[in-house]
C-alpha cells in the first residue's frame, strides 16, 4: 500500500503550484493513471482524501484519467491497445509486443483553481 | 482578479523525485563500471537465501557488495554478512518497498569505483516496488517454485517492470508438482521475451548459467560504459 504517500506527494506538488498562483484554492486535481502504473485508483482516491486533510487542498477533487496501456506491435508496426495487462500481444494478429508505448503515466496533467 | 475558476497546464511526473534520484544513481554505478541489479519478490521466495549464495560464489571472482532493504529486523544483513561481502541493512520502518533516496543514503560512504557488482534487495512485495526506479541496471523478479505458476498473471505490473524472472528452490519442484511450461508460459504472456533462470541455491543447481548471464551483462555494460568515455 503506497498510495498514501504517492496521494501525499500529489498534494505537495498542487500546494506549491498553487502558491505560484498566488495562494490559489485548488478545487481539483487531474491526474493521469496508466493501468501498469503500479498504482491503484480506488486506493489512490482514498488516500487522497485521508492526505488532503488539515491541508490547504481539504475538500479538493482528485479527477483520475484512466489510461490503458498502449503496445507496439512489431508485425503489423503499429500501436495497439491491449484489453488485458496479463496477455502482452497484439489483438489482431497475436504477435507478442513487448514493447509498451503508454500505460506507466502517473502524471499530474492539471488543476482547477480559484482565486 | 478573477474568482472563475480556470485550469493551470502541470505535466508533472508524481515520481520525479525519485526518477530524477534514480537517474542519477545509474550515472554514478555506469560511470564507475558496477553493474547494480535489484531483487524483487514476495516475502519468502528466496530472495535472500539466493543472494547469500550468490555473493558466496561471486566473492573470491569479483568486488561485489549489497544493500537489503527489510522492513524491520537486520537478520537478513547478519545472514548474507556470513559470505564476507560489503553489506548494508535499509530499515525501511512501515514503508513497503525501497526509493531511490534511500539507495543513494545507504551508499554515503562507499567508494563505488571499488565494486563490479551491486545489489540491491528489495522488501518482499510484489506491488508497490513496481512504480520505484531504483536506478538499477536490471531488475530481477524472483518466483519460487512453491508460490504457484500464476504469480506472473496475479502481479503481472512487477512482472512487467522487471528484466530478468528468476525461478528459486527448484529442488522443490517435483515435491509440489511445479507446473514449469505453465509458469514460463505465463512469464512470456506478461513479458515477452524474458530472460529466465531456473535455481536452486540449496543444490546450487542452475546457480552456473546464472553466473555466466551476469557475466555476460557485467561484460556488455562494461563495454558500454568504456566507449561512452
Amino acid at each position: 500500500m503506497h498510495e498514501l504517500s504517492i496521494a501525499m506527494s500529489i498534494v505537495d506538488m498542487a500546494q506549491e503550484e498553487a502558491e505560484r498562483h498566488g495562494s490559489a484554492q485548488v478545487i481539483a486535481v487531474h491526474l493521469r493513471l496508466g493501468k501498469l502504473s503500479g498504482v491503484v485508483k480506488e486506493a489512490l482516491l482514498s488516500s487522497y482524501e485521508m492526505a488532503c486533510e488539515a491541508t490547504a487542498l481539504e475538500g479538493s477533487q482528485l479527477l483520475i484519467e484512466e489510461i490503458p496501456v498502449e503496445v507496439f506491435c512489431p508485425k503489423c508496426e503499429v500501436p495497439r491497445a491491449l484489453d488485458s495487462i496479463q496477455w502482452f500481444c497484439c489483438p489482431e494478429c497475436g504477435a507478442a509486443t513487448p514493447t509498451v508505448l503508454h500505460g506507466k503515466e502517473l502524471e499530474v496533467v492539471s488543476l482547477e483553481i480559484k482565486g | 482578479m478573477t474568482t472563475e475558476p480556470r485550469l493551470v497546464e502541470i505535466r508533472k511526473n508524481v515520481l520525479k523525485q525519485n526518477d530524477v534520484i534514480a537517474r542519477a544513481l545509474r550515472e554514478r554505478f555506469r560511470e564507475a563500471g558496477v553493474l547494480a541489479v535489484s531483487l524483487v519478490s514476495s516475502p519468502g521466495a528466496g530472495k535472500t537465501a539466493f543472494l547469500e549464495k550468490t555473493l558466496t560464489l561471486l566473492r573470491p571472482r569479483c568486488r561485489v557488495a549489497a544493500l537489503v532493504g527489510d522492513l524491520a529486523t537486520e537478520n537478513d544483513a547478519a545472514r548474507l554478512a556470513r559470505s564476507q561481502a560489503p553489506v548494508k541493512q535499509i530499515l525501511t520502518g512501515t514503508v513497503c518497498h525501497l526509493e531511490a533516496a534511500m539507495v543513494q543514503s545507504a551508499l554515503e560512504g562507499w567508494d563505488l569505483a571499488q565494486l563490479d557488482l551491486l545489489f540491491i534487495e528489495n522488501v518482499g512485495n510484489l506491488v508497490c516496488p513496481s512504480s520505484y526506479d531504483l536506478g538499477e541496471d536490471l531488475r530481477f523478479v524472483l518466483l519460487s517454485v512453491t508460490e504457484g505458476e500464476d504469480k506472473p498473471l496475479k502481479y503481472p505490473t512487477i512482472f512487467n517492470s522487471a528484466d530478468v524472472a528468476v525461478i528459486t528452490k527448484t529442488d522443490l519442484a517435483a515435491a509440489v508438482e511445479f507446473d514449469e511450461a505453465a509458469a514460463l508460459r505465463n512469464i512470456q504472456a506478461v513479458r515477452p521475451g524474458m530472460e529466465v533462470l531456473k535455481v536452486s541455491a540449496k543444490t546450487s543447481e542452475g546457480m552456473d548459467r546464472y553466473l555466466a548471464y551476469l557475466e555476460r551483462r557485467r561484460a556488455s555494460s562494461r563495454a558500454a560504459a568504456a566507449a561512452s568515455k
